[in-house]
């Protein structure tokens, strides 16, 4: 129960931060030239100005900024994401049907970006400055240089084209309609290279913080006390070291989620998989704005729920935290 | 680790700087200008180093200029992101209170939002010219400066130094400036090295995907152009890529040498 | 001489760079079973590092290069890892100083005293869950089954080190090493955990090795006495030789320092108050919501301090009286309440006025002075800030320096130059430079070892009787109040408990929690001997 109490106290401070957003956003579209109706008559290949202005007025464009700020509030809280100039269909269902290819692809990088990186971490602060903590510090680096973009093109390179062991874009097989246990490892299969990609730059990270912050767990009196009380190297590692040394780790995750989704934007493109990332992309391509004011809204969504997972854990994890 | 690592990264930001200094001196014609035959691998042919792309462009020309857009859109940006965290960071963590309140506010905004697609949206707004997209990136990569300036300016404050100088009479804006910043400083010009890999990662990202700007021969421009012949000459993508990783590579470098130069771990024990 | 912990001729090797090559060079000592060896050393003598070798755990760059240590006839040295590590915990227990970063902050209390049962013996769970109940009982925990489902974040500081004691002795050790576990706490705080200390270790027949600075302590519990200067034990013996007939001149230095807990001769103060309070308070978190509760660091405080007077605000932590420091420097607005200096409404002033009417000296010497800045700017800078010429004012520099006792050449150096007594000086001088009537001093001399301290001191009293200054002067250690100050303010829980002169204080306290406090000072039964002085050279940091 107090974890519940601290997540929705959590939440109900995160709110006001959602509202700035949108507002801004909001305030910042007003200063784009051109609108919806232009994208649309630009889609439909042209039109006269009547037909813009009667266009305007039945999407209510035409009144003050304000008033419209007002109105666009009040529908995003029935979750009325209005309409797609490009797709002619309902802003949110566009974004629920783009919604799983990204949270596939985001989950598992993250869970395999904070997994391999606290193996590594662990691993180099084990034997720090010997051999086994330099190659994996360097390899952290080089892959924290790397554009993301660049190593998915490597990897299609390598992996797709070289060696044909993975496809090189796309979700799903097209047309061979597979279906159930079929269906998933072939999802698996295509989204290998995808998760490679986006999650070594956030495992180097997570590696470096995580060998960092063993080094200095290890040299607090706490560990110093557990070795005067005879506990074995081992023990004291996992016992001790371990679970401290997570903390800022927890702490980076959460600060780093609306990177791993902003990520995604590029890996998706690389790939051809349909997320929302590559829908913003086109959404900005082709101007249709009020798709990409939906998509920021669901990416918003989704950062502060993450935020709030990863407060829950580290007050799990921390209880000092819970008061 | 630490010292070979901190030689590396000066050598290869020499190295760097070099090919932008040269640039306009080894290749004086228009990079992004005809020059030959397109797709030619490097070593075909003496004149293009590199070779050259599917518009017959030189490669080894748009490396060296390209450079320069880098380094100079890198260091440009990460001067607006210093210098909106570093002044939002110090008066949150110098004054407190609700002014604190409402600045994290701002900068808990900027963070939650995903910092690429608000990138793609000023540039939705505001267009692809290199200055917009210069300042775009800076714009949205000042909230995690601010937040560490904020916490360094938070310990000084309450150190007993600044609390002599309240008492000696000293105003505010003199103690923020003369007194606080100087020693908040060294992890800045750290951290500074980080938002530059980052800004540089970021330009080119966006040039990748053709949202940058088309008339500057950018890097990311180079690898988007490329990907359409990776299965076959997927130099024209592969050798912009190394050119980024090199230079984002050497930036970090330098930045984790200086951070060991001021921060020396004197492991010095306890008597 | 073969049973409990013999230490011969050890000696301990530090990196290259550091100060000296040794940290400790051919230590010879014997702790038998039922006594208390103190090791007294100040900050830098290898005390510490002494525990360290002991048990095997030195930090990475540090070995033994020489000697043995003996436990019970055996020298534990050679042993190979696996054995030393039975021998951790099980026959040599240690209690470290800090017990809030030693016990680790996310598991319970009753897990870590646990730990030792779990490591070097069998016993069911059920069997260690009484065990620990029942040491949590015996170092005085009062509901020992809710201390032990607690985290360390939710005890005080002595109950965090009564816990340490408790996982220490959980296995009855033949050896208790102790390394300063008392210094991080208050006075009264500091004497109920001597006491158990004491009693424990009677009734067990422990051997117990107490590392410690404060001769207070020393004068309190110790059998026999080990002083070490530098990493070279200079004088060994029974407690009330080396402490009432010292034989080593560094001995008889350290001695000499320590003030006695007994007020100065009075002086003659003058009747008129230059600086006086009324009802000042200040409450912390009130406003926030979630539970926080509030707390009352001042509570109605009132003071006078006569011209030329030396009023001495005495109290533990918690007690309000670097709040009230705080407030009379204007740092912190309080609540309510009037503070008036010189006839003049202090609070209400402007800051430039109010920075030339009242000047401070705080505890830290490392903190308390910018690092960036050289000497002479640092404490030109008042002046300055007020209009000088840089000119004039760095002249006026120098002569501060001078007035201090340090030499003028001092001004073109940076502080890290400098050791924690010269800092302090530094810092004197620059709060003198504005020539304010009252000088606020919070804790002034706590941070530095006792042979700097009585210095420091010596140099207070001068400049005040010399310049007719008023000084407020805040600190936990009455030793040091009695030393310089006329008047004393008790302080308890943010009211002021008791004010008179220090000698009415002193030999006649009426309220009880003063008369707690006198009698929880370690060694308040023991006088130093009256010995000359000697001056010890301070070190000059490299």
């Amino acid at each position: 129960m107090p974890l519940l109490l601290l997540a929705l106290r959590r939440l109900a401070l995160r709110l006001p931060t959602l509202g700035l957003i949108l507002v801004g956003l909001f305030l910042l579209l007003q200063l784009a030239p051109g609108d919806t109706v232009d994208a649309m008559l630009a889609q439909m290949g042209g039109g006269d100005p009547a037909l813009a202005d009667r266009l305007r007025s039945f999407y209510g464009l035409d009144a003050t900024v304000p008033v419209q700020l007002g109105r666009y509030l009040w529908r995003l809280v029935r979750l009325d994401l209005g309409q797609s100039a490009i797709y002619g269909k309902p802003v949110l269902d566009v974004i629920l049907e783009r919604l799983p290819a990204t949270l596939l692809l985001t989950l598992s990088s993250l869970g395999l970006a904070v997994a391999g990186g606290m193996a590594l971490g662990v691993l180099a602060a084990r034997r720090a400055d010997g051999w086994p903590d330099t190659a994996i510090s360097l390899l952290g680096l080089l892959f924290y240089a790397t554009p993301s973009f660049w190593l998915g093109l490597m990897g299609i390179v390598v992996f797709a084209v070289k060696l044909a062991w993975l496809p090189a874009g796309g979700l799903q097989e097209v047309g061979t309609g597979l279906a159930g246990w079929a269906a998933v490892l072939d999802i698996a299969w295509h989204l290998v290279l995808p998760t490679a990609t986006l999650s070594l730059i956030f495992m180097a990270i997570y590696l470096r913080v995580m060998r960092a912050s063993m080094l200095e767990v290890l040299g607090l009196d706490f560990v110093r006390a557990a070795r005067a009380k005879g506990v074995t190297e081992g023990r004291v590692l996992v016992r001790h070291v371990l679970r401290n040394a997570l903390l800022p780790v927890v702490t980076l995750v959460g600060l780093q989620g609306a990177t791993l989704l902003g990520g995604s934007v590029v890996v998706e493109s690389v790939f051809s998989l349909p997320g929302l990332g590559r829908l913003a992309y086109e959404s900005v391509v082709q101007r249709d704005l009020n798709m990409l004011l939906g998509i920021v809204f669901a990416s918003t969504l989704l950062v502060i729920l993450v935020n709030l997972a990863v407060d829950l854990v580290y007050a799990r994890l921390d209880p000092r935290i819970a008061r | 680790m630490r010292g070979w690592a901190a030689r590396i990264g000066l050598g290869l930001t020499v190295l760097v700087l070099l090919m932008a200094l040269s640039a306009g001196w080894l290749f004086p014609r228009d990079p992004l200008g005809l020059a030959g035959r397109p797709l030619q691998w490097p070593g075909d042919n003496a004149r293009f180093w590199l070779g050259t792309d599917n518009s017959g462009r030189d490669i080894a020309a748009q490396i060296f200029h390209g450079a320069r857009v880098s380094l100079l859109i890198g260091a440009s940006a990460t001067a607006i992101a210093l210098v909106i965290g570093t002044g939002i960071g110090a008066l949150a963590g110098y004054y407190g209170g609700w002014v604190d309140d409402v600045l994290m506010r701002v900068t808990e905004a900027f963070q939650t939002l995903p910092n690429f697609l608000l990138l793609l949206v000023l540039v939705a707004v505001f267009g692809s010219d290199i200055r917009t997209v210069t300042v775009a990136i800076g714009l949205v990569s000042w909230p995690a400066s601010a937040r560490l300036t904020r916490a360094e300016f938070l310990t000084l404050r309450n150190r007993d130094f600044v609390a002599g100088c309240r008492t000696l009479g000293m105003g505010d804006a003199a103690i923020m400036l003369r007194e606080i910043l100087p020693n908040a400083l060294p992890p800045l010009i750290v951290y500074a090295s980080v938002v530059m890999a980052g800004a540089i990662l970021l330009e080119s990202a966006l040039a990748f995907l053709g949202l940058s700007d088309p008339n500057i021969a950018s890097w990311g421009n180079l690898i988007g152009r490329g990907r359409g012949v990776l299965r076959t000459q997927w130099f024209v993508s592969a050798i912009p890529g190394a050119a980024i990783l090199l230079t984002v590579l050497a930036v970090s470098l330098l930045g984790q040498g200086v951070n060991d130069a001021l921060n020396p771990r004197l492991r010095r024990p306890r008597a | 001489m073969t049973d409990g912990l013999a230490v011969e001729d050890l000696s301990v090797g530090l990196p290259p760079g550091a100060d000296r090559p040794l940290a400790l060079s051919q230590v010879s000592l014997h702790v038998r079973p039922g006594e208390v060896l103190c090791l007294v050393g100040e900050s830098g003598s290898g005390k510490s590092m002494l525990a360290s070798a002991v048990l095997r755990l030195l930090p990475p760059g540090v070995g033994v290069t020489g000697g043995r240590v003996l436990l019970a006839g055996q020298d534990l040295l050679p042993l190979p890892e696996a054995d030393m590590r039975r021998i951790r915990g099980a026959q040599i227990g240690m209690v470290f100083q800090d017990a809030s970063t030693a016990l680790n902050p996310l598991h319970r209390v009753g897990d870590q005293v646990a730990e030792p049962f779990r490591t070097h013996t069998g016993l069911s769970r059920a069997a260690v869950r009484a065990r620990v109940l029942d040491l949590l009982d015996q170092v005085g925990l009062p509901d020992p089954a809710g201390a032990a489902r607690a985290y360390p974040h939710q005890l005080s500081g002595g109950q965090r080190q009564r816990v340490g004691i408790a996982a220490a002795l959980a296995l009855e050790p033949g050896v208790l090493i102790a390394d300063e576990p008392t210094t991080a706490l208050d006075v009264t705080t500091q004497a109920q955990v001597l006491a158990l200390l004491r009693g424990l270790q009677r009734r067990r027949g422990t051997a117990l090795l107490f590392i410690t600075h404060d001769f207070g302590v020393v004068a309190e519990i110790a059998d026999r006495v080990a002083v070490l200067q530098r990493g070279v034990v200079v004088e060994q013996g029974a407690a009330a030789d080396v402490l009432n007939r010292p034989a080593h001149p560094y001995t008889r230095a350290l001695i000499a320092a320590i003030p006695p807990l007994a007020p100065a001769p009075p002086r003659p103060v003058s009747a008129d108050a230059v600086l006086s309070t009324a009802g000042l308070t200040k409450t912390y978190g009130a406003r926030r919501w979630g539970g926080r509760k509030a707390v009352r660091a001042l509570d109605g405080v009132s003071i006078t301090l006569p011209r030329g007077a030396t009023l001495g605000v005495v109290g533990e932590s918690g007690s309000g009286k670097s709040t009230l420091a705080r407030v009379l420097l204007r740092l912190l607005p309080p609540d309510a309440g009037t503070v008036r200096l010189d006839g003049a409404d202090l609070l209400r002033l402007p800051a430039r006025a109010a920075a030339k009417r009242i000047g401070m000296v705080f505890q830290d010497p490392y903190a308390s002075l910018n690092p960036r800045r050289r000497v002479g700017e640092l404490v030109a800078q008042g002046p300055m800030v007020h209009g000088m010429a840089r000119g004039p004012a760095m002249a006026r520099a120098r002569e501060l320096l001078a007035l201090v006792a340090l030499d003028p050449s001092a001004a073109d150096r940076f502080p890290h130059e400098f050791s924690g007594g010269q800092r302090q000086r530094i810092a004197l001088a620059r709060a003198l430079a504005l020539e304010p009537a009252v000088l606020v001093a919070d804790e002034p001399v706590s941070a530095l070892d006792v042979s700097v301290q009585a210095q420091v001191l010596a140099l207070l009293a001068g400049l005040r009787d010399r310049l007719g200054l008023s000084m407020v002067f805040v600190t936990h250690d009455l030793r040091v109040a009695g030393r310089i100050c006329d008047r004393v303010a008790v302080m308890h829980r943010g009211r002021v408990v008791e004010e008179g002169t220090a000698e009415a204080v002193f030999l006649h306290p009426q309220h009880e929690y003063t008369r707690a406090l006198l009698a929880a000072v370690p060694g308040r039964g023991w006088t130093p001997p009256a010995l000359a002085p000697s001056l010890v050279a301070e070190p000059l940091v490299s």
